[in-house]
């Protein structure tokens, strides 16, 4: 799949980028991009130390097991894969949490935690698992209660009128990431055997 | 009432992060006498290798993504859905933002800040895209940094998994704003 979406996205920029006359910025968007992915990259370790080591004292403090034994019912359900006891529960449930304060910056280490945690109990390491899917759905549509800070530099005083619009839309988009995850996890196409 | 929420919420939100980096060694150290300083290292060591393992898969999406914008082929493809979407009301204004979320976070905010400022922000369109823009994440790079970060290169059903629940969440945008904002 991403495979040819990768593939996909640069033929087609190419080829508009051609038919538009802008070959010149596609050029120079794959160069400065290349850049800007290695910034990204290098700038993410100094925020990753700070989490990874406050998120290891956690661990060893036992609060981790404390807030994944607390939200165990919902777990379960989401990622029945998963020991509810797992380390990568509570990872999981602080990188929710995290996103839905609006603490990115915090969200990305404790996630990327949680990802290594379920690649432990991955039997086919180059392959996704279905909590691996399930936890990136949720993760992607974004279930956040306070507005960006961006956005509220944008928006001044209309920024809370788009509070409730925001949580609804949210709320949808995260239903149905969870509804098409169970759904399509079934499917044969998706299967771990046929993955792409 | 909801102003006061907001305003409380977002008043809030920056005593988070303080009293998260002191509240947890704090607990560790009082209560479990945990070698906070010890631990801390050992666990901030991994910050490097992750974020060095991440480089290439970003370097792939990132540079996909950027030629996929710099070609202008969004624009082509804006002409050719913008008929069908005026047909179930979807402003055609908030189109482009609502296709560039899940390629590019920078992408989006730029294109929110352009309905911003040639609308107003007490305009539909900017409360659409405002909602499209808080309620939806950046899933292409999402998926790249965190099946990167582990090798996972077969990611079976997340992308349209993702995609999916970006697409609702815009029409949902564009239905909460009209039926509660318009």
């Amino acid at each position: 799949m991403l495979n040819y979406i990768w593939f996909g996205m640069m033929f087609i920029g190419v080829v508009a980028g051609i038919f538009t006359g802008r070959i010149d910025e596609v050029t120079e968007a794959a160069i400065d991009m290349s850049k800007v992915a290695v910034q990204i990259s290098i700038g993410l370790i100094g925020i990753m130390a700070l989490w990874l080591g406050i998120m290891k004292i956690a661990e060893k403090s036992g609060l981790i097991q404390i807030i994944a034994r607390g939200l165990k019912p919902i777990t379960i359900r989401l990622f029945p894969d998963v020991p509810a006891d797992h380390p990568a529960m509570g990872s999981i449930i602080l990188n929710m949490s995290a996103n839905m304060l609006g603490l990115g910056n915090a969200a990305t280490p404790l996630g990327l935690k949680a990802m290594e945690e379920l690649q432990e109990l991955n039997p086919k390491k180059d392959t996704a698992t279905n909590a691996m899917v399930m936890f990136l759905a949720i993760n992607t549509s974004s279930v956040q209660l306070i507005v960006p800070a961006t956005v509220v530099a944008l928006m001044g005083v209309a920024a809370s009128q788009i509070f409730i619009t925001t949580i609804l839309a949210t709320l949808c988009s995260t239903i149905t990431a969870v509804f098409m995850v169970k759904f399509l996890e079934k499917r044969k196409r998706f299967s771990v055997e046929n993955a792409s | 009432m909801i102003e006061s929420i907001v305003g409380s919420l977002n008043a809030g939100a920056k005593y988070i992060i303080p009293l998260l980096l002191v509240g947890i060694p704090f607990y560790a150290l009082s209560v479990k006498k945990v070698k906070v300083y010890e631990v801390f290292v050992e666990g901030a060591k991994d910050g490097f290798t992750i974020a060095v393992r991440i480089i290439p898969y970003l370097v792939a999406i990132l540079v996909a993504v950027g030629m996929f914008r710099a070609s202008g082929a969004l624009d082509l493809l804006l002409n050719f859905l913008a008929p069908v979407l005026n047909l179930i009301g979807f402003p055609p204004e908030n189109l482009p933002l609502a296709l560039m979320r899940p390629l590019s976070g920078s992408g989006s905010l730029g294109l929110l800040t352009d309905v911003v400022n040639e609308h107003g922000a007490d305009s539909i369109y900017s409360k659409i895209g405002a909602t499209m823009f808080g309620s939806s994440e950046t899933t292409f790079y999402v998926l790249a940094v965190y099946f990167g970060s582990i090798g996972v290169t077969r990611s079976r059903h997340a992308l349209v998994a993702g995609l999916t629940a970006d697409m609702v969440g815009a029409l949902a945008a564009v239905f909460f704003c009209k039926l509660l904002l318009g």
